[in-house]
């Protein structure tokens, strides 16, 4: 199964030259040795009970879901001390949808604690690393999944993605990550950061895998009122054929000009960006440049801030220790949810809530927080204004490759550059984004960003199939570690 | 200096639902403790709320009834805060978009229609129950989750009175409707009480003061009598300064009401539109669908009863039960008497429930079984005394009235030929009491009454067999 895709591995079983139980053997084996030197995981499940292959595509096949999916009876951590003995007893929907379809569960992967952030480097459980260079980053939130699929020990691993969280690590590791519109993949069972925002999505190797996975566990769930049902046709829908299909870049973020002292990776990253662009208009698509204000622009970063702060503070009100996790220390209830929350928690998740509570107070609420509201309904308004025109905007998924441990910035103000958090308009809009490999800066994988309009994942997936088939890095695998000696 | 109270309420009502108002649970905060709990209403991480669409509806007929403005959008916001009996850490609650506004109620006070201004009517989530011990406190999630129903008043009260009407008015609309069983015993009813005093002729408002979380309509009345009380001894001693702006809270056993916190130290909620329930517009047929399904409501009730001759004490009486009157519309609509049938029920019906505390609709003592014995009284085929042996007979033995009118022997003889019989055969050997009744001892007329009663076992139709003694007496 080693680096194979969802359809190889298929056809491996169905020809009954594997079995699950081979599958399940080998991807432990290789999760545990993994483990020691990249540290991707909260909990390897070296048991799992179901060993039946039938007509779904994903029966048989091991995965990995982010450690924020509720999984019945199996370690759900977060990466977060406050549930660090958490056992839930019931699934997420997309967990309880993969489970019916027989999909192995092997493992829950380590993440930024909550999803609130984008390293990888504050899990309770220590830094995940880049399978391409172990001094680097994964980035995150959901680097052990992003980890793991670089590092070809599974075909696909669930995310989630509330600014970038699929579609950055994705970036950094170079691999596939795609998240479907809001509410096409229930939220039910997802350990909410800022439920507006949040995404459940999947990392893969291929296009075509990332289309069969959330093609499966699609739909409306009557446990989340924000479901939606999608048309099933994701894997037909990819054709490869986009001729006529129009696109559109950013030119004030694409134009190098509009960059100080830009390094030797920047230039090769927006290099490499107007190559791809070629690419597509070679398979017959037209991309044109267009002005966003830069006002807007600018204002992504602080929006998604105040927004996924504001909700986040919220959402994990219900960690106190006193139902669940660890109880805190105190002569009154007050003390111990301060005691709980203040071990619990790391400085950066503190710093959210603070920032959270604060644009949501009474005398704040109208300056932050419903600004906040009326800008991302600014920029999602000018986005679908943009979408009657164009099929899809293509960016890059990030200007630099993955950042060095040592530089990794934790500190929510890191990194404001504008295109650093742009795939934010992804989570603003709820539209459908996939981040897919697009070669290589300093032998570090970068990535190709494309977004689409609400409900037309089909769209955007084919786009993206179309320009993989153009390019060398469908199903690469990690590297830089070499994790079988 | 004359001063008049004002007071505005925010009346609680625990709504009757399958399930709670965003989780599958049962809605019976009664059961066992605990026992009706999901993950969602215990907030286990991942959880997301689905909104019964029943508690909805209901809470859009309660709107209407208010005639409130109905909002073009569905939407809910939470309100935030730490406490152990709200496991998410924030209420889900609407103050955006209530469910209903700008309403207004029409109430009997003393006779007089007084109208009440509803400020808003909304939906929301009640917390876990608490009880608190000594050393520690249990928390009862049943009720976490369970619908409620707020309804806002305007300030336009003016007396504990009509505070209290209004409630009264309100638990019978919940009660008729079958929206909440609003049984303040149980809690299903609970209040937040806003007193402040205003000068005569003044045009502003006094100094506000919330009392929080009364918890039957009994301390509401005394909530209100000891504020207004308390404020007015403070303002006629130049005190005025001394009613702050603050919460309250009103203890049953001093029957006064304590400081909880001055308005300085006012919870900020950090209200936000609920992230996880789309908004959304609700159907125009729905509405009218709703419209078209609310009962009659007790006021209109009354008017019906007093047009059919019922006078207003009885009306007033009749309605005031839900049932008591669901059980006299029962009755009416067999073709009952009315007269006889508001005797009865509201005697001998009334005292039977008084004494075992059954539901009137659930009694052996049903309507049908009511009207034979009314019926029987009217026909003259029992007397009112019998009547009522029958009465308890049936209740007792659980057995129908037209066999236990057998077995009692209470079969009336009605006669004429029999009877007439009986009466000759009396009169012959009685010529001793027939000369006193002619030498004008009338009240032998009575002696002979009770031979025949004596003779037939009490049976005999007395109307009938006076009617022959008179004719037989004055042939001979």
């Amino acid at each position: 199964m080693f680096g194979k895709t969802i359809e190889e591995i298929r056809a491996s079983l169905i020809k009954k030259e594997v079995t699950p139980e081979d599958l399940i053997e080998e991807a432990v084996n290789n999760s545990k040795k993994i483990q020691n030197i990249l540290n991707p995981y909260v909990t390897i499940i070296d048991n799992p009970t179901k060993y039946v292959v039938d007509d779904n595509i994903l029966s048989g096949i091991p995965y990995v879901a982010k450690d924020n999916l509720s999984t019945k009876d199996v370690l759900s951590t977060a990466s977060s001390n406050t549930l660090k003995d958490y056992v839930p007893f019931f699934d997420a929907t997309v967990i309880e949808k993969l489970k019916q379809q027989n999909a192995i569960l092997i493992g829950k992967s380590a993440m930024d604690e909550l999803g609130m952030g984008g390293t990888g480097t504050t899990c309770h459980t220590g830094n995940v690393l880049n399978p391409w260079d172990k001094t680097r980053i994964t980035g995150g939130s959901s680097a052990g999944s992003a980890c793991l699929v670089a590092s070809g020990i599974i075909p696909y691993a669930l995310g989630s993605d509330t600014g970038d969280s699929i579609r950055k690590p994705a970036s950094y590791c170079g691999v596939v990550g795609y998240k479907p519109t809001y509410g096409v993949i229930s939220r039910f069972g997802l350990f909410a950061f800022a439920s507006s925002l949040d995404h459940v999505g999947v990392l893969t190797r291929s296009v075509k895998d990332a289309a069969i996975v959330v093609e499966n566990v699609s739909g409306k769930d009557e446990k989340d009122m924000t479901s939606i049902d999608i048309e099933k046709n994701l894997v037909s829908a990819l054709t490869g054929n986009i001729k006529g299909k129009k696109l559109f870049y950013i030119k004030n973020l694409i134009d190098i000009k509009n960059y100080d002292n830009p390094s030797d990776d920047l230039k090769e990253i927006l290099n490499k960006f107007k190559d791809t662009i070629k690419l597509l208009e070679e398979a017959g698509a037209t991309v044109e440049q267009i002005e966003f204000e830069s006002q807007l622009l600018n204002a992504i970063y602080p929006t998604y801030v105040c927004l996924s702060c504001a909700e986040a503070t919220s959402n994990d009100s219900n960690l106190t220790g006193i139902i669940f996790g660890p109880r805190g220390d105190g002569e009154n209830y007050v003390d111990m949810i301060k005691n709980h929350r203040t071990k619990g928690f790391c400085s950066l998740i503190k710093r959210r809530f603070v920032i959270g509570s604060y644009v949501l107070q009474k005398e704040n609420q109208e300056k932050y927080f419903l600004n906040a509201k009326r800008v991302r309904r600014l920029i999602v308004d000018k986005m679908n204004d943009l979408f009657k025109t164009y099929d899809s905007m293509i960016m890059p998924a990030s200007l630099t490759i993955a950042p060095k441990i040592k530089d990794a910035n934790n500190m929510i103000t890191g990194n404001n550059q504008v295109i650093e958090n742009i795939m934010a308009i992804g989570n603003f809009g709820g539209y459908p984004s996939i981040t897919i490999p697009n070669g290589f800066v300093n032998s570090m994988p970068i990535g190709i960003n494309i977004t689409g309009k609400v409900k037309d994942d089909k769209n955007v997936l084919n786009i993206a199939y179309a320009l993989e088939s153009k390019m060398d890095y469908k199903n690469q695998i990690a590297k830089g570690v070499d994790i079988w000696n | 200096m004359e001063l008049i109270p004002v007071i505005g309420l925010e009346m609680h009502a625990e709504m009757k639902s399958t399930t709670k108002v965003f989780s599958p649970a049962k809605n019976a905060y009664s059961d066992i403790s605990n026992s009706n709990v999901n993950k969602i209403d215990m907030a286990f991480p991942g959880i997301l709320p689905t909104l019964n669409k029943e508690c909805l509806e209901k809470a859009i007929e309660m709107s209407l009834i208010l005639n409130c403005k109905i909002p073009d959008l569905v939407m809910f916001d939470r309100k935030n805060y730490y406490y152990p009996d709200l496991p998410k850490g924030y209420q889900i609650t609407q103050s955006t978009k209530p469910i209903g506004t700008n309403g207004k109620l029409k109430i009997d006070v003393d006779g007089k229609e007084v109208e009440i201004l509803i400020h808003d009517i909304h939906l929301e989530e009640d917390s876990a129950s608490l009880d608190h011990y000594s050393y520690y406190s249990l928390i009862d999630y049943n009720r976490a989750g369970v619908p409620l129903l707020e309804t806002v008043t305007e300030p336009c009260m003016h007396s504990a009175k009509e505070a209290i009407s209004f409630l009264d008015a309100m638990k019978n609309i919940f009660k008729y409707t079958g929206i909440s069983d609003a049984d303040s015993k149980l809690g299903q009813i609970r209040c937040d009480v806003n007193v402040s005093m205003m000068e005569k002729g003044s045009k502003t408002l006094g100094t506000k003061v919330e009392v929080k979380n009364v918890n039957n309509i009994q301390n509401v009345q005394n909530t209100i009598e000891y504020e207004i009380k308390r404020q007015t001894d403070l303002i006629l001693s130049g005190r005025k300064d001394e009613i702050v702006q603050e919460t309250r809270r009103y203890d049953e056993i001093t029957n006064t009401t304590i400081t909880m916190r001055s308005k300085v130290d006012a919870i900020d909620y950090k209200y936000f539109v609920e992230p996880n329930i789309p908004p959304f517009i609700i159907d125009k047929t729905l509405i009218e669908n709703i419209r078209k399904r609310i009962p009659v409501l007790p006021n209109e009730k009354k008017l019906n009863y007093i047009k059919l001759g019922i006078n207003n004490l009885e009306a007033s009486i009749l309605i005031k039960d839900k049932d008591l009157s669901q059980y006299f519309d029962n009755l009416l609509a067999l073709g009952s008497d009315i007269k006889l049938s508001i005797n009865w029920l509201l005697n001998q019906v009334q005292d039977y429930i008084n004494k075992t505390h059954e539901n009137i609709l659930e009694i052996y003592m049903t309507p049908d079984r009511l009207k034979f014995i009314i019926d029987q009284v009217l026909q003259n085929k029992i007397s009112n005394k019998q009547a009522k042996e029958l009465f308890n007979a049936v209740l007792e033995k659980n057995k129908e009235p037209n066999i236990l009118i057998k077995e009692l022997g209470m079969e009336q003889l009605n006669n004429t030929d029999e009877l007439e019989n009986l009466v000759i055969a009396i009169l012959d050997r009685s010529e001793e009491q027939i000369e006193q009744y002619k030498n004008g001892k009338t009240n032998m007329f009575d002696y002979f009454v009770g031979q025949v009663m004596k003779e037939t076992k009490g049976k005999a139709n007395p109307v009938i067999v006076k009617e022959i003694l008179t004719n037989e007496l004055n042939e001979r």
